[in-house]
């Protein structure tokens, strides 16, 4: 350390240049080597607030296909900022091979500095690293993935109208959550092999679902055993799937746009399940990379002063009873979960070797890669949150039944508690318990080609009426009768929704 | 070592596509907020854009989410007074949220419309849509053309007014100089000898006293050119330039008589706001003038015009006149653009009516651009249509509507100034 104190103190700005970031970048990325963070290549561009909204309108996408529901996300973004109900973010960061981060140009080098380390190291390495993102994304296609299905909806807005492709596209955001098969692997794809296997696809899907469907009488015997099975054979959970392989009456374009928006949706998946792990391993190591820089005398306190004030509000916690308080921060969340295991590992209490013995006294960075490439919030918490963390945020959990008249105070902070509020904090991040289970259930083949779908609640916890709307896309789609039955208490299902409605007849279907 | 690219200099509208198609897709909504809009505000007062509002369960994408019920259990931060096993109340829902009810979250969003800024421009567009101003190619051409004077250099003739007293004092020295400049030098020629035989023991006397007579003479020469002339006089120029008029005028004429509620005014209200707004579109400096009338015209304000209540006969011609007076009087045909919008139900004296077509057809037409009927009622036409619509047979310059509801109005003022072709 003593020999590096020499260095001089880097330039503290406030404005920054494009020298100026390259230096801190080298500075960060040695930095981020020393502790071995695994990223893709970085892009960095530097955008105007302008643009920065138009990139919250892409939910994160940097090329997007045009649909109106981007249009009001750009609206509610723009209302919100121009009022200043809400600050812009100081990142985005894309989950792309070279992972591309946009930073404000507003920002000072201090923040500039700051989202260099958060995105470019501490997000890029979770993207590359963690077993879900390797699982169900691939970074390097998937801008490739953008440009082929940008512009193959506008090839079909040209051929069909735009109103068609709209239709379609409605519909299937409606169902996006429902586009993911979680037991298998998916195949990457990349734009060449795109192109060429949609044609193909085109030409065989159809042909496939012509036999599904065919109308010509097969022989008596064949049309016993055909008649016997369910189809499909068993539940199907991955409901954009299902018609895109089974609907009887889409046009491959249409099929080919349904495909669009399960990728999508399987994009999408690991985010909706790593938010606390990604924003706190993140957060953790923009905050150790920057002390690191400080340690070895390299940025100024002015710098330090700054981003420390930035960084306590990013992981600011409000209490249950504040005005601000809008649930758990992921943020305040995944970092103090980080900066607690690192704790364990170098100076653990006897607490922590009760609690965590494989982990207590144990090389905190092998153990902080470990956590971070092989769990999702549901998991890390479940493994990680130790009771010191529930004493940090006084955490409580509350049993709402609406049977009764009364909220209880299920478990608090203490020796009982430590257990249960791991345990539900755990199950709060879980995604089956927050997406409701809605499955394929059975196709009438032979018979008026309806489609049902059965709802399995958890806790007795109903669907939302909107889902009523929701069969109606549903029912654009599969183009013949769609019912929704919920399996109630007594295991017996009944029809809650269907297009086209029938209410009168809502009798317990068999 | 990573790629810095600056995106600055990269178009901003990237969202402008999927923008527009959400102001189309939701166009029925927006423009009924645009035309709730039109009533709320006063005539003139156009310079913003809108708030639009529309409810939120007409835009939600709906999605299979968890409805409210059921039994769940939350992990909640900041445990300040509660023990295992506290019951507490259940805290109201929707309203008075805060005190950590995160299901809010889940169920849904509330019923709070969806509230977004449309730019003047936007507002002006969806409200004028396919409309473009009356006669347009003909005002393109002859549009009203006023003179402005301005600076045009200096002229060597002009009135005492105009004169330019630095440049004819430049030019009455630039005289002075080259008119005694050579006598001057003869005249020191003549000193200097002058000097040197002064000072000359023995010189001639003859010769001195010349030479003094010489100088004497040079020197009344020279104060003899005089210090001004008026060939020196040079004077401001000034020229005129053709700038065509951007002010115009707008007569909204209402009757307001007994037989005319408020509701009837107030969908002539939004007829002449529709106008109001119309015409500002093409003119920068735009007046307003109201005139209402029972038998006896008045000139009121804007308040007056629409809000008090009058009653008796109706005597239309009274404000056709009145507004005669006041153009002549103030709004000369030669520099204004002249608009009139006026709004009756029908009623007049019989008699009047064909008073209120020589009027017209004599006295104002030939001056106003446009000038516009409507006839806001649920009853037969009477003479006063009659005659107007006589009026449209031969002249092109008027247009007459006749408007049953609200709803009418924007359809018929769509009908007054629908594109015309060439």
């Amino acid at each position: 350390m003593s020999s590096k104190k020499k260095r001089t103190v880097l330039n503290d700005g406030p404005d920054w240049t494009f020298e100026l970031l390259e230096t801190y970048l080298t500075e960060i990325e040695r930095v981020a080597d020393h502790y071995r963070l695994d990223t893709y290549k970085n892009q960095i561009e530097v955008i105007t607030a302008e643009q920065m909204m138009d990139a919250y309108a892409g939910i994160g996408m940097p090329i997007g296909y045009t649909h109106w529901s981007f249009g009001k996300k750009f609206i509610e973004t723009e209302q919100g900022y121009k009022r200043g109900q809400m600050g812009l973010a100081y990142e985005i960061v894309i989950n792309s091979d070279p992972c591309i981060a946009y930073l404000m140009e507003e920002n000072t080098i201090t923040m500039q500095a700051l989202v260099m380390a958060h995105a470019c190291f501490g997000h890029n390495s979770f993207f590359k690293s963690n077993y879900l993102f390797k699982t169900w994304t691939d970074a390097s296609s998937i801008i490739d993935y953008l440009v082929f299905a940008k512009n193959y909806v506008r090839e079909c807005e040209e051929r069909y109208g735009e109103e068609q492709v709209e239709l379609v596209l409605d519909s299937c955001h409606a169902l996006m959550n429902y586009g993911v098969d979680r037991y298998k692997r998916p195949s990457e794809i990349s734009l060449k092999e795109e192109k060429v296997r949609q044609k193909e696809r085109e030409a065989y899907l159809q042909s496939q679902v012509n036999d599904l469907w065919r109308t010509i009488p097969l022989t008596p015997d064949t049309q016993k055993q055909q008649a016997a099975p369910n189809f499909p054979a068993e539940p199907q959970e991955n409901i954009l799937y299902f018609i895109e392989k089974n609907a009887p009456l889409l046009e491959p374009w249409q099929r080919e746009i349904v495909r669009i928006v399960r990728k999508m949706g399987q994009y999408f998946y690991p985010q909706r399940q790593t938010q606390v792990m990604n924003e706190g391993w993140a957060t953790f190591w923009h905050y150790t990379i920057l002390n690191h820089l400080y340690d070895e005398g390299l940025v100024s306190d002015r710098f330090m002063i700054e981003f420390l004030k930035n960084h306590t509000n990013v992981i600011a916690q409000p209490s249950y009873n504040s005005p601000y308080y809008s649930g758990i921060n992921p943020y305040a969340l995944g970092f103090n979960m980080f900066v607690d295991i690192r704790r364990i590992c170098e100076s653990p209490t006897e607490e922590d070797k009760r609690w965590f013995p494989d982990i207590a006294g144990s090389n905190w960075l092998d153990t902080l890669h470990f956590a971070m490439e092989n769990f999702k919030d549901e998991s890390f918490i479940s493994q990680y949150m130790s009771p010191n963390i529930i004493r940090q945020f006084k955490f409580f959990s509350i049993l709402d039944d609406d049977k009764k008249n009364y909220l209880s105070i299920s478990a608090i902070h203490d020796d009982l508690g430590y257990q249960e509020i791991r345990q539900t904090l755990s199950q709060q991040y879980n995604l089956s318990n927050l997406e409701p289970n809605i499955q394929v259930q059975s196709v009438a083949i032979s018979g008026d080609r309806s489609l049902t779908l059965r709802y399995i609640p958890i806790n007795r916890i109903p669907l939302d009426k909107s889902s009523q709307e929701v069969v109606k896309h549903l029912h654009r789609l599969w183009g013949f009768n769609v019912t929704l039955e919920e399996l109630n208490e007594q295991g017996e299902p009944i029809v809650i929704a269907s297009c086209p409605e029938k209410l009168s007849e809502s009798e317990p279907a068999a | 070592m990573a790629n810095f690219i600056d995106r600055r200099l990269n178009t901003k509208g990237k969202s402008t596509v999927n923008r527009q198609r959400f102001i189309n897709r939701y166009k029925q909504q927006i423009k009924k907020a645009v035309s709730d809009a039109v009533t709320r505000r006063s005539v003139t007062d156009i310079d913003k854009g809108e708030k639009i509002s529309i409810p939120t369960r007409d835009i939600s994408e709906p999605t299979f989410h968890q409805g409210q019920g059921g039994m769940r259990e939350r992990v909640h931060p900041g445990n300040d007074q509660f023990s295992r096993g506290d019951k507490v109340e259940r805290p109201p829902q929707g309203g008075g949220q805060g005190s950590g009810q995160g299901d809010a979250s889940n169920s849904g969003e509330g019923q709070d419309d969806f509230v977004f800024q449309i730019s003047k421009d936007e507002y002006l567009e969806l409200l004028f849509e396919d409309l473009e101003l009356p006669n347009l190619q003909r005002n393109r051409l002859n549009k009203l053309v006023e003179y402005q004077t301005y600076r045009a250099g200096f002229t060597n003739d002009g009135v005492p007014a105009n004169i330019n007293i630095i440049r004819s004092l430049r030019s009455s020295l630039a005289r002075r100089i080259a008119m005694s400049s050579s006598k001057k030098a003869l005249l020191n020629e003549l000193k200097a000898e002058l000097e040197a035989l002064e000072q000359t023991p023995g010189s001639e006397a003859e010769k001195i006293i010349a030479l003094k007579e010489q100088i004497a003479e040079l020197e009344a020469k020279i104060a003899k050119v005089p210090f001004i002339d008026t060939f020196d006089l040079r004077y401001n120029n000034f020229a005129k330039r053709e700038v065509p008029s951007s002010q115009a005028v707008m007569f909204c004429l209402m009757d307001v008589s007994g037989s005319m509620d408020q509701a009837t005014k107030d969908m002539a209200k939004r007829f002449y706001i529709l106008l109001y707004l119309f015409l500002t579109r093409t003119y920068k400096n735009l007046e307003v003038v109201y005139i209402r009338h029972h038998t006896q015209a008045k000139e009121v304000d804007e308040h007056e015009f629409f809000y008090s209540q009058e009653t008796g006969g109706t005597i239309v011609s009274s404000a056709l006149k009145l507004m005669h007076e006041i153009q002549r009087e103030r709004y000369p045909e030669s520099e204004w653009n002249i608009y009139a919008a006026q709004a009756s139900d029908g009623d007049n004296w019989a008699d009047d009516s064909p008073t209120c077509r020589q009027l017209l057809e004599h006295k104002l037409l030939p001056v106003v651009r446009y000038f516009s009927y409507i006839e806001i009622t649920n009853r037969a036409h009477q003479t006063l249509w009659r005659e107007y619509e006589g009026l449209q047979k031969t002249h092109d310059n008027i247009a007459v509507q006749h408007i049953k509801q609200a709803e009418d109005i924007y359809p018929v003022f769509r009908e007054l100034f629908k594109k015309q072709a060439v």
